[in-house]
């Protein structure tokens, strides 16, 4: 089951789409594995990386899976492009859409920018991050990795510390752990905390110690060096002190607990460089390994999506 | 010549009665409330519809001179005449601001294209930019109704106090625009459960509370005649209380679309509800509907704000903020009426009389005496908005698609129908 004409967000999934989709991820962790990493899912299909912001983990992991899936793969580095001509990014999309992709990956530093663009072109939108909203395949890869390495993706303790106001992929691991029957810790900073975040069903800790206890999965967000100007923290060696995730710390979680970060991390920053690296606790590189098992089950369902709806619409011209 | 209207009922925002009567308008002005027909009168039957002052909206931004193509005074005055709207007091916000004695005049001579009366604020610092005060004096002369620096508060408090104190010889009033700027700058939304889970830079009531505070502190430094242009949240009403019970004269006013809408309305980043301050909680707006039954808030208006299609069609952080709302107030008024919040004379006081008084204007009673300004209006009639039926040049609104009750029927200035059957 998985209905969604477009990847926007976790909030519009239901938990049976995640199911589904992580299921599918799973035959393509497989397919990676092997030495001919091919299918034909998306042969014939367009895909267009459209990145307004820099990245290149995320658009070469979606660039891959896009080419493993047989997709024409064409990435678009916005920020150089047209945009500093003055288009709006509406022109921008209905100029793509003119060119008839069939995925258009998308990222945004705007809250939203991801909707309204999915709103005025006819092929499947997916959501690589706007602005401080969300990051949903980020999402889907932790739940992927944590199904692994737990064997279960509910009735976990989750706790997900630093930098949680100015995170997407934040905002998209607590609606989709929400949504899987979890229990959620964030820990961070007063000020690097949202408002209201208490009343969205997780348990507020600035004592990382006291947040670790007993947690079952330890994710860590990566602390922005901006942040640093803004005042929000004074320091980088007090945050590491306060906040950084090293073995004392990490003693305090369950004795299986394991260790998550999106990347790229900041080695003495938020994580010290012994734990990212100990292969008891630390599923950093699985995460890197699901992130391109999982666009491919993304754009494999949304494709099929979009081949239903054109097929729907061809018989109807019949 | 005179008129008389019969089978109306009358909403009187002085005496805060509503009944049945009658009215007669003699040559511009209303000469009886109640009484028969006098002789030769033309006999307009209201229907058993509602009859009141014209709504006196103070805060309506026209694009003369700089960005005609959103607003003119022509385009204003008809929206507002179709709103039951007969006097718009209008904002100094434009591009030059009426920053001076020429720039009023101009914009004095282009109402007269409006078939309503139009009233001018003008800036209260020179460009806008809170560094000069602007010539006060020239401009009361020239028919500046008050000072406005509009959204932009003026952050330098020294100059600030001097405008104030300035200003209190002349008598003149000074609006503000209560906020914290350092704390609220570049947010677009109030800080919460929905800011948060949207990703949305925002900002924390305390902002305006702040900003209030500091503005109110000036008032009683220098006794200088003090309007807010919008409290939006409940944190904001104790001081306002404080600053009234130790008799200082300062007043407030709020938009119809704090009162109406809340931060959820925004949903899926709705650039047409991205407003200055931002929509704030369903506590705070159910706070600010009670305020206003209760007198701390004074003023109700729309805060028109046109924007063209491009300016909203942008990621929701990016889009100019604001809405037009002059053909919408009334309706959208009745929506607190309906739900039970406020009263029909209540909501006039706050959208005729308050204004009118608070600006030294002639409107905004139903007496004899004061001038023929009028709306018939049936407080029941539901429609759906279609946004582009609205007579703005630009047609943001929030209210597209939704459904209202409240119907304006005719509009009479100085007893001239400006809108209705006859006009």
């Amino acid at each position: 089951m998985f209905r969604a004409r477009h990847l926007l967000g976790i909030e519009p999934l239901a938990p049976a789409e995640i199911t589904t989709l992580l299921d599918l991820a799973e035959t393509y962790v497989d397919l990676n594995r092997r030495t001919v990493k091919r299918s034909d899912a998306l042969a014939g299909m367009t895909q267009i990386n459209l990145f307004f912001e820099n990245s290149t983990r995320t658009q070469s992991s979606f660039e891959l899976a896009g080419k493993r899936l047989g997709a024409d793969v064409m990435n678009m580095a916005v920020a150089q492009s047209s945009v500093k001509k003055g288009e709006t990014l509406i022109d921008t999309a209905l100029t793509l859409n003119a060119m008839h992709p069939d995925l258009l990956v998308v990222r945004h530093n705007q809250s939203g920018a991801v909707k309204l663009l999915a709103e005025k072109v006819n092929c499947a939108v997916l959501n690589a991050g706007d602005g401080r909203h969300e990051h949903p395949t980020q999402a889907l890869l932790d739940a992927l990795t944590i199904r692994r390495a737990k064997g279960r993706l509910h009735r976990l303790t989750v706790a997900i510390c630093g930098d949680i106001a100015h995170s997407r992929v934040a905002r998209s691991n607590l609606i989709l752990l929400g949504k899987m029957e979890n229990r959620l810790r964030l820990i961070g900073p007063a000020t690097l905390m949202p408002a209201g975040v208490g009343d969205l069903g997780c348990e507020v800790y600035e004592d990382m110690r006291e947040g670790l206890k007993g947690a079952d999965v330890v994710m860590m967000l990566r602390l922005q060096k901006e942040r640093m100007d803004g005042g929000f923290i004074p320091s980088e060696r007090e945050y590491y002190h306060r906040w950084g995730l090293d073995a004392e710390k990490l003693a305090l979680a369950a004795p299986d607990a394991i260790v998550m970060h999106p990347g790229p991390m900041n080695r003495g920053v938020e994580i010290d460089g012994t734990i990212a690296d100990d292969i008891n606790h630390s599923v950093i590189r699985d995460q890197v390994e699901m992130g391109v098992a999982v666009r491919m089950a993304a754009m494999d369902l949304l494709a099929r999506n979009l081949r239903a709806e054109r097929g729907a619409q061809f018989v109807a011209e019949v | 010549m005179i008129q008389h209207f019969h089978n109306a009922r009358l909403i009187d925002p002085e005496a805060l009665t509503y009944e049945p009567g009658s009215l007669t308008i003699r040559d511009g002005r209303i000469e009886a409330v109640g009484g028969d027909a006098p002789e030769g009168a033309e006999l307009i039957d209201a229907g058993g519809k509602c009859l009141a002052p014209g709504i006196v909206d103070w805060g309506v931004k026209i694009g003369e001179p700089g960005e005609r193509h959103k607003e003119s005074f022509r385009s204003a005055g008809r929206a507002a005449a179709a709103g039951g709207v007969t006097t718009i007091v209008a904002r100094p916000d434009t591009l030059p601001p009426i920053d001076d004695p020429e720039a009023l005049e101009f914009a004095a001579r282009r109402a007269a294209d409006a078939p309503v009366n139009i009233r001018h604020m003008a800036a209260l610092t020179k460009s806008r930019e809170g560094r000069e005060m602007v010539e006060m004096g020239f401009l009361q002369d020239a028919g500046a109704v008050a000072f406005s620096d509009g959204v932009r508060t003026v952050t330098d408090t020294r100059l600030l106090s001097r405008c104030m104190t300035y200003a209190r010889g002349l008598g003149a009033l000074i609006v503000g625009h209560p906020q914290d700027v350092g704390l609220s700058r570049g947010a677009v939304a109030t800080s919460g459960k929905f800011a948060s889970l949207y990703g949305l830079p925002a900002v924390s009531p305390m902002a305006e509370v702040m900003g209030l505070d500091r503005d109110l502190a000036l008032a009683a430094m220098t006794g200088c005649r003090w309007h807010a242009d919008q409290v939006t949240v409940a944190a904001s009403l104790p001081a306002l209380r404080r600053a009234r019970d130790a008799g200082l004269d300062v007043s407030a006013g709020i938009s119809i679309h704090h009162l109406t809408l809340n931060e959820f309305d925004v949903g899926d980043y709705r650039t047409f509800f991205r407003f200055t301050p931002p929509l704030r909680s369903e506590d705070d707006r159910m706070a600010m509907v009670q305020a206003v039954a209760d007198g701390v808030i004074d003023v109700i208006a729309s805060f028109h704000t046109p924007q063209d299609e491009e300016s909203k069609r942008l990621p929701f952080a990016e889009a100019a903020p604001g809405a037009v709302g002059l053909q919408t107030l009334l309706p959208a008024a009745m929506r607190l009426y309906h739900q039970g919040g406020l009263t029909l004379p209540q909501i006039w006081r706050a959208m005729s009389l308050n204004p009118a008084r608070r600006l030294g204007l002639d409107a905004g009673r139903l007496a004899a005496g004061a001038p023929a300004d009028l709306v018939l209006f049936d407080p029941d009639a539901p429609f759906v908005l279609d946004r582009f039926t609205l007579l703005s040049k630009s047609k943001n609104t929030p209210f597209d698609g939704a459904r209202m009750q409240g119907r304006v029927l005719g509009t009479w200035v100085a007893g001239t129908r400006v809108f209705g059957e006859t006009a």
